[in-house]
């Protein structure tokens, strides 16, 4: 049977019922590996033999009637996540040869839960990047068009599912890094609430923006895979102790009388045409629903990129000062006793957009500049929010565009650092505000996906997967496959 | 303002990078440009407003001091350039 359309549910099914066994789907998954990956370069690791392991006990299991929501299911994680014994490289030469000691939280939340690791996923290094051009291991290319990007930094995550090699995966998400991969691959994904999601295990960037959250082909799915991850962690100080709901319970619920805000300053000159008929064709899909559409104003969105790059790099800064060669990583001998070998370790691990972020941050912390800069941004920051839960006072959430343009070509903004951070303009304030928000199929510009955003109240996820459950059970546009065969 | 190479060359010094000098010049013009746009933040007058380091609320997470399995000394070294006795090897600090 042809699993590629099947949302997870099904697969439980499927497999409850004995039509199908988790090898089975853990054999297809490798095989669609082996003759797409050549030509995507999703995957950096693949697990083949342990995933079959996995696989063949998930089957005993499911024999003996103890099944969980993911039993079986064959996923994928990208290489940000610590997996106990798998290579974790996050996209970097520095940590080419790193082994996982543990696990991280939302991988070990799947895992329990009886999901299968097909393997590990190609990432812009450190998740430093809009494009996937950022990897060690080399760039991602999108299944819809391969002289395109998948978008970044989860690009390996969004191009799996679009290649049909996994059936759910997860990634991270600092100022746009799950949303806009999912927008320019045609999938789902959800960047949750800051402290929905424990961030253990998972390779700092920047800590007060880094969330953890799934990519899926459905709504259904995304909201089974948050559910499955989303929680306190005693192991995460900055995880928040608050119950998580059941995200499958409303999720059929609609929209009538639901309030939908359209902020006007994301509906700019610079919005590509294609991808603004889309929206406004979503938005009217929304009001056939029964929802009512209200405009509303961010005032400080114009902002949020320059306080954006202040605050991320600060905080990347401080992170990647531990990679110094001492503890684990690539060492290099330098001349000059320890602080030789820090600067010439860091110097031949790090990639060009690594190295520039963590001078941009390192500038704005230095002496003499903390107060014109990263203060000056931690105070925007606080604007930037408020905006958000103003606006939230008057709507139930808000709709607009993930990205200004569809994927773009690969090599086509690697010269200009500006360029490439402006391709995040819709999708950074959230991380700044600390909410949520999810990307969705709804619309095509020629052969390319584009993604409308929905975003949340904080903690408020199950509204915005109900509100996108309902545009998708409308339309078609989840259904399109990357034209790879 | 402009940024300077020299400021560039002290800001890698405090990164512990060491860059080539055609590194310098394309991070001066890229920094330079980068912060020319940040200045934008100064249209906006913040002096009555509080920073904001964490989006969420954070309080100290305090816990009870027990003793508990933690990774243990061979997965703790497992990933280090070089080791000896239970130790890592840094080159010589102190002369």
């Amino acid at each position: 049977m042809s699993f590629s359309q099947m949302s997870i549910r099904q697969l439980q099914q499927a497999l409850r019922d004995g039509k199908t066994s988790s090898v089975e789907l853990t054999r297809a998954c490798l095989a669609r590996i082996a003759a797409t990956d050549e030509r995507i370069n999703a995957f950096v690791t693949v697990c083949a033999e342990t995933a079959l392991a996995a696989a063949a006990e998930a089957d005993r299991k499911i024999a003996a009637g103890a099944v969980g929501p993911l039993t079986g299911i064959p996923i994928a994680v990208k290489d940000i996540f610590n997996t106990a014994g798998v290579r974790t490289s996050c996209g970097s030469r520095i940590l080419e040869n790193y082994i996982a000691p543990y696990d991280a939280t939302a991988f070990a939340k799947l895992q329990e839960q009886g999901a299968i690791l097909l393997g590990k996923l190609n990432m812009d290094e450190f998740a430093m990047g809009s494009s996937n051009e950022n990897s060690a291991q080399g760039p991602v290319r999108n299944p819809w068009d391969l002289e395109r990007v998948p978008g970044g930094s989860s690009g390996g995550s969004a191009a799996a599912l679009a290649a049909g090699q996994a059936f759910a995966t997860l990634g991270t998400d600092t100022g746009g890094s799950i949303r806009q991969p999912a927008s320019f691959c045609g999938v789902v994904g959800v960047k949750p609430t800051y402290g929905r999601v424990s961030r253990y295990g998972v390779i700092a960037y920047a800590s007060s923006l880094d969330q953890v959250g799934p990519l899926a082909q459905s709504v259904e799915d995304a909201a089974l895979l948050l559910g499955a991850v989303a929680g306190y962690d005693p192991l995460d100080s900055t995880s928040v102790d608050c119950p998580v709901p059941d995200y499958l319970a409303g999720i059929d619920g609609g929209v009538k009388g639901m309030k939908i805000g359209l902020p006007r300053e994301y509906f700019i000159a610079g919005l590509d045409p294609a991808v603004k008929q889309a929206v406004e064709a979503a938005i009217e899909v929304y009001r056939g629903l029964g929802a009512e559409i209200v405009e509303v104003s961010l005032p400080h969105t114009d902002y949020a990129v320059a306080c954006y790059y202040l605050i991320a790099t600060a905080e990347a800064s401080s992170n990647l000062a531990r990679y110094d060669g001492v503890r684990y990583g690539v060492r290099q001998q330098g001349e000059g006793g320890l602080s030789g070998m820090y600067e010439k370790t860091r110097a031949a691990g790090f990639g060009d957009e690594v190295k520039r972020r963590i001078m941009l941050g390192t500038y704005a912390l230095s002496s003499g500049y903390y107060d014109a800069y990263y203060l000056k941004a931690q105070k925007v920051r606080t604007l930037i929010r408020a905006d958000f839960l103003k606006a939230f006072k008057e709507v139930d959430l808000l709709l607009t565009p993930v990205a200004p343009t569809a994927a773009f070509k690969l090599g086509e903004k690697t010269d200009d650092p500006l360029q490439m951070y402006l391709s995040d303009i819709f999708t950074i304030p959230v991380n700044l505000a600390g909410t949520c928000a999810l990307s969705l199929p709804c619309g095509m510009d020629g052969q390319l996906p584009i993604g409308l955003q929905l975003i949340g109240q904080p903690f408020d996820e199950a509204r915005i997967l109900q509100a996108a459950k309902a545009y998708e059970a409308e339309t078609d546009w989840h259904k399109q496959r990357a034209p790879l065969d | 303002m402009k940024l300077t190479r020299e400021e560039v060359e002290h800001v890698a010094r405090l990164s512990r990078l060491s860059l080539e000098a055609a590194e310098i010049d394309a991070l001066t013009g890229q920094m330079d440009q980068l912060l020319g746009y940040v200045e934008k933040l100064n249209e906006l007058d913040t002096d009555e407003i509080v920073p904001t380091a964490h989006a969420v609320p954070l309080e100290n997470a305090f816990r009870a001091d027990e003793i508990r399995p933690s990774l243990g000394l061979e997965r703790a070294l497992q990933n280090a350039p070089q080791t000896e006795a239970s130790c890592f090897v840094v080159p010589k600090v102190i002369e």
